[in-house]
């Protein structure tokens, strides 16, 4: 089922240093489906490799990383580029 | 078996695990990677703080080790459970605070939970026999093996040759025709596949995977086990042992002193839960100081942090002391001389 356009799941990972961030981005991912979309909100700078990387490893797509503030923010898709229909 | 075998295998973040996962795929099993956080591991933390590190923040190596091999991989959070490892290892420590044998047995018993629960076959790692004169050595192999539950079903491929067939190599499952014979401590071998895999730039940690091998920060955790009088820690601890100039100037306070903008930045956030000093009149480090002192030991730190800040050479400075969570208050000390900070309150 295709969520592409909802609202993402909002995971707020601030103040923890990495891997943590993307230990607890791994166990949302794993409660969410295919095509639905994930917002990471984190302080440590190393989760715009990280997760991208992590991303990269699961076959999930980086929809974009930016800062806001103090927060950087990376917006992810699970599943691959396509909207998710399995 | 009609589907593919599939593994499970240890990835550190260095060359040997990558390799073992790859010559395991390359026979065509599904292998997955596994990666733990103990809170002790060498990247990531302290280079996310500190200015002068944050290019090596750019990756993390297990990540990064397994988009090379191609692999999925699983980051599990054991640092709890790990207490229980670094403060009362079975087998002892190597050379400092490192409890090696008693943490593969437990990490590899970790992966063994993780295959069971997945309905996976063998686990992997990338001992080699004599790669390490502590915790791999022969002897200690069929410990691993044993205390993780894993017996028969531990593989480690960059060795398999010289040890006794495993199941997966009895089953058919691997190749042990194709599987090596690695041995010893020389790591020309390793390059040397390594370069016929092309991997490059790989990361090669010069005493192990984490932390307690270190020996200044094993003198800082025995230190803190010691004035505490029990071995207990949690996370707060080892990040703050990993930072700053640390000085016991007597066993019940010490003092946490930021060497840069980045762990002075970091720091801060410690403030709640610890008193904090810093010099008010010029630009210098924020220190915390743990412990339970007195008045006087308050002043004491303000003194040595002065001597760290541009006013080090300064008659008298004005001190901003804040308890843990409290409001602050100032006194003016005198900056200490460095001649007078004796070399065995550094810890
Ligand atoms: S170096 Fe650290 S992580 Fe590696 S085996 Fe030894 S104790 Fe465990």
């Amino acid at each position: 089922m295709s969520e592409t356009g909802s609202e993402p799941q909002i995971l707020d990972a601030r103040g923890l240093l990495c891997p943590m961030p993307v230990i607890r981005t791994g166990a949302q991912v794993d409660q969410m489906a295919h095509g639905e979309t994930l917002e990471v909100r984190a302080s440590d700078p190393g989760v715009l490799y990280d997760i991208p990387a992590w991303c990269r490893v699961h076959g999930h797509t980086v929809i974009e990383s930016r800062e806001e503030g103090d927060d950087l923010v990376v917006l992810l898709r699970i599943g691959g580029d396509d909207t998710g229909d399995d | 078996m009609s589907e593919r075998p599939k593994a499970v295998a240890l990835i550190s973040g260095g060359l040997d695990s990558m390799l073992a996962a790859q010559v395991v795929k390359d026979q065509g099993v599904h292998v997955e990677g596994i990666n733990f956080f103990t809170g002790f591991c060498v990247e990531g933390h302290t280079h996310a703080i500190r200015q002068k590190d944050k290019d090596k923040a750019k990756r993390n190596n297990a990540l990064w080790a397994a988009e090379q091999v191609g692999i999925k991989l699983h980051i599990e959070d054991i640092s709890q459970e790990y207490v229980r490892v670094v403060t009362n290892p079975k087998h002892g420590y190597g050379q400092n605070l490192n409890p090696c044998l008693d943490c593969k047995g437990f990490m590899v018993g970790k992966a063994r939970e993780w295959m069971e629960a997945r309905g996976f076959d063998f686990v992997i790692t990338g001992e080699v026999i004599g790669q390490r004169p502590k915790s791999q050595r022969r002897e200690t192999f069929p410990v691993v093996a044993e205390e993780s539950g894993a017996g028969d079903r531990l593989l480690r491929p960059l060795c398999a040759k010289r040890l006794e067939p495993t199941l997966p190599e009895r089953m058919g499952w691997v190749d042990r025709g194709q599987l090596l014979d690695f041995s010893g401590r020389s790591r020309k071998p390793q390059m040397a596949l390594a370069e016929h895999y092309g991997f490059e730039d790989y990361s090669q940690p010069a005493g192990g995977c984490c932390f307690l091998t270190d020996e200044t920060f094993s003198r800082k955790l025995a230190d803190l086990w010691e004035t505490r009088g029990t071995r207990e820690y949690d996370l707060d601890d080892i990040m703050l042992l990993k930072l700053g100039r640390h000085l016991r100037p007597a066993p019940n306070f010490k003092l946490i002193v930021a060497r840069e903008e980045g762990e002075n930045h970091f720091m801060n956030g410690y403030r709640k839960r610890f008193h904090s000093v810093r010099d008010l009149d010029n630009p210098g480090p924020l220190a915390l100081v743990q412990g339970e002192p007195g008045e006087q030991d308050l002043e004491t730190a303000a003194a040595i942090t002065a001597r760290y800040g541009k006013g080090k050479t300064a008659e008298r400075v004005r001190a901003e002391i804040t308890p843990p969570g409290g409001e602050p208050y100032v006194t003016e000390v005198a900056p200490m001389p460095p001649a007078q900070i004796p070399e065995e309150w550094h810890v």
